[in-house]
């Protein structure tokens, strides 16, 4: 037998070896997917296929095993996903023996719902919220974890763990409820649900360090390959998928390039770099000079662009 | 490498988003965009500085009435030490923040502004502070360069807040006086030429070298159990593990343990972290327990040790701090979460309030507003199993749940 405490934490220091911060923010992490599974009667998973939402899958596992994850993952699915993270996701699903259910931005357009954004910088990441909103309401959950942190964005910097929303999915910024030691209250009413954030305290090179340490799969975008791409705005796009917008003066050239975050692809911007294993990608994170989302054009709206979207129902 | 946790305290315009995005700057921890975007909004603003309260005002209604509403939590690090800092907010009715951050926290920084002095305000937040017994607090009194640097102005702060510190009830705090300017950076990261009378360390250097004493390991494990797994498949079939983190100490396979509230005893049988077997359970790991024995635990459960009993009582006295507008009434009845067990409440008496200025008690209260802070009895419908604030931070503090908004309305630090 092991000795735990070689592994996570010596009990008279907050001293991890090696990982300190991803090391005890798992184990918080993991407290947090217990509470849910105890607090709440129909919690989901929301799964983008991201770092993050994988992440949040191996921590669930952590935290019932030898039991199966006791919920659903959910995919809100813009149309507009990188190929690799759709193959990725069906795998994954198959070997956690797991429920994926999977509504789609398409319908809500479909339905008149929504309507689609036209123009250069047109995407479909602002009509996720009301698909989102709507499965919310059609299953019935109470509870949607997803794997969004606070370093993320300044908006982002303000969410609870535990995050109630009203029946319309907003969330009140300014009547938030206090988060006291580790005690998160999830007392609802019926209507009004809540999103869980069990990775708030973690960093982006948090999450990359526990990928590595872990030796958790990603999709293969995450590192550095061939692509061909234009560049706009001083960001790099990708020109192999027809959803995102080329004007005609726009020129395709190829380089070597990974994405940093994966979201809609019509809004992801790729980086330049040579890091092509996960050891190299935790090494340039460190050094990075560019926060995570500066390659998000969802968030060079405005200044307010992430408050507004939460305000709104968005993850 | 280690991590501490702060709390930050400080009035409207006491500059504490200012000094976070000073400590920031000065560590290299803002990325280049984010340090593109607060050049251009200072420029747009036609200040002749940077603000860097922008990089952690998240809120529009922030920016717009440049004062931080609610607690941010922000990120950096330097060679020796994680950093996570709690901004949490000085507006007078939003005082909740402050306890909501100073409760995670190690440590904590109270702002003063040094053209105003020791406020009414100041003592809240010491008050605050001291109430949740943060080990280690700096007073850093900012805006040095409004006041000429003035080494006369810096001592008379310092001993005016000596006074308050005679009357703290946690004496064992330690207080640190930095006389800074977050604006001009002066001994915020790098030390100053500005106040040569001041020998001492810059903010940073006193955090840096902070002995992290763990101030919630106290030998007696709390091991409430939070959800019951049972597998059921083949290979598992009579698994019935119980998750839960462990709080104040540690648990070893073998232990003799006694589970609360029915009081059946038996022993650690294995201590599993996802699939792999561990010997010892430290303070703060999230593990799954099995018993030598088939005994009945189920959610809100307690293991402890044998011999290692804490009160199990259904009443006791706590000092509450309340946080909602709606007040908290003589005779009502609410919803305690005592780590995570929930037990239904009743207010049996406010035996008084404290003026949070150290300078007496108020008796014959009937109720608590919001940022009141009061003696009060509590019965529950059953036994609870706790441990007082002093001895045990995790099992000696709980929230109180209004049933009627289901908003956490309060938090209670046990006597």
């Amino acid at each position: 037998m092991n000795t735990l405490t070689e592994e996570i934490v010596k009990p008279e220091v907050l001293e991890l070896p090696e990982r300190p911060i991803a090391n005890a923010l798992e184990h918080e992490a993991i407290y947090i997917f217990r509470e849910v599974a105890a607090q709440f009667e129909k919690p989901v998973l929301l799964f983008s296929g991201g770092k993050d939402s994988i992440t949040l899958v191996r921590l669930a596992q952590k935290a019932f095993w030898p039991a199966k994850i006791p919920f659903p993952l959910m995919h809100i699915d813009t149309g507009h996903n990188f190929p690799e993270t759709i193959e990725f996701r069906d795998k994954l699903v198959d070997e956690l023996g797991v429920e994926l259910i999977v509504r789609k931005v398409q319908d809500s357009i479909d339905q008149g719902k929504v309507v689609e954004e036209t123009g250069k910088y047109a995407s479909r990441n602002m009509l996720q919220t009301t698909t989102l909103l709507d499965a919310i309401e059609e299953f019935k959950f109470d509870a949607c974890i997803g794997g969004a942190r606070r370093d993320e964005e300044k908006a982002r910097a303000k969410e609870r763990i535990f995050s109630v929303r009203d029946d319309f999915g907003q969330w009140d910024e300014k009547n938030q409820r206090p988060e006291l030691f580790d005690m998160l209250n999830g007392q609802i009413e019926l209507g009004q649900n809540v999103r869980v954030f069990p990775i708030s305290n973690w960093t982006e090179l948090d999450v990359w360090s526990y990928i590595e340490k872990e030796n958790i799969e990603i999709p293969s975008i995450y590192f550095a390959h061939k692509r061909n791409v234009f560049l706009r705005d001083g960001l790099i796009w990708s020109a192999e998928d027809a959803v995102v917008f080329r004007a005609a003066d726009e020129t395709v050239e190829e380089r070597m390039v990974r994405f940093r975050t994966v979201g809609d692809m019509s809004c992801t911007a790729a980086v330049e770099s040579h890091a092509d294993t996960i050891e190299k990608v935790v090494v340039e994170i460190r050094e990075s000079k560019i926060s995570e989302r500066g390659a998000r054009i969802d968030d060079k709206r405005s200044e307010a662009a992430m408050e507004k979207r939460k305000q709104q129902g968005y993850f | 490498m280690k991590v501490l946790k702060i709390a930050t305290a400080g009035s409207v315009d006491d500059g504490k988003s200012t000094l976070i995005g000073r400590l920031l700057y000065d560590t290299k921890s803002l990325t280049d965009d984010k340090l593109e975007a607060i050049e251009k909004t200072s420029k747009q603003k036609g200040y002749d500085y940077l603000d860097f309260s922008l990089a952690t005002d998240g809120l529009v209604a922030e920016r717009e009435q440049g004062i931080t509403i609610d607690v941010a939590h922000i990120y950096f690090s330097t060679a020796s030490k994680s950093y996570i800092i709690a901004d949490t907010p000085g507006h007078v009715e939003y005082t909740r923040n402050m306890v909501t951050g100073a409760s995670t926290s190690q440590a904590a920084i109270i702002l003063i502004d040094a053209r105003k002095g020791v406020i009414e305000q100041t003592n809240r937040h010491f008050f605050i502070n001291n109430l949740l017994r943060i080990k280690d607090v700096i007073v850093a009194i900012n805006k040095m360069d409004l006041v000429d640097y003035s080494e006369e102005v810096f001592n008379t702060i310092k001993s005016d807040f000596e006074k308050l510190m005679a009357k703290r009830d946690y004496q064992g705090q330690k207080i640190t006086f930095i006389p800074v300017s977050a604006l001009k950076g002066d001994n915020v990261v790098n030390s100053s030429e500005r106040t040569p009378w001041y020998n001492g360390q810059t903010l940073l250097e006193h955090l840096e070298e902070l002995d992290l004493e763990d101030i919630y390991n106290t030998g007696t494990p709390r091991f409430p159990v939070q959800y019951v797994v049972r597998p059921k498949t083949e290979e598992f079939h009579d698994f019935r593990g119980f998750t839960g983190k462990v709080y104040g100490g540690e648990l070893s396979v073998g232990d003799e343990i006694v589970v609360l509230p029915s009081m059946t005893r038996s022993k650690i049988k294995n201590i599993f972290f996802y699939d792999q077997e561990y010997q010892t359970a430290p303070r703060r790991s999230s593990v799954t327990i099995t018993l030598e024995d088939e005994v009945n635990v189920s959610r809100g459960d307690m293991l402890v040790k044998v011999g290692d009993l804490p009160t199990i009582d259904k009443q006791l006295t706590a000092t509450v701090s309340w946080m909602d507008s709606d007040s908290l009434v003589t005779g009502g009845k609410y919803v305690v979460q005592h780590g995570i067990n929930k037990v239904l409440a009743k207010v049996d008496a406010i035996e008084h309030k404290i003026n949070p200025d150290y300078s007496g008690i108020e008796e014959n209260a009937n109720t608590l507003q919001m940022n009141d802070i009061a003696k009060v009895r509590l019965k529950f419908n059953k036994p609870i199993f706790y441990d007082r604030f002093k001895d045990h931070r995790t099992n000696g503090s709980f929230i109180i749940i209004d049933t009627r908004t289901n908003h956490t309305a309060g938090v209670g630090f046990i006597e």
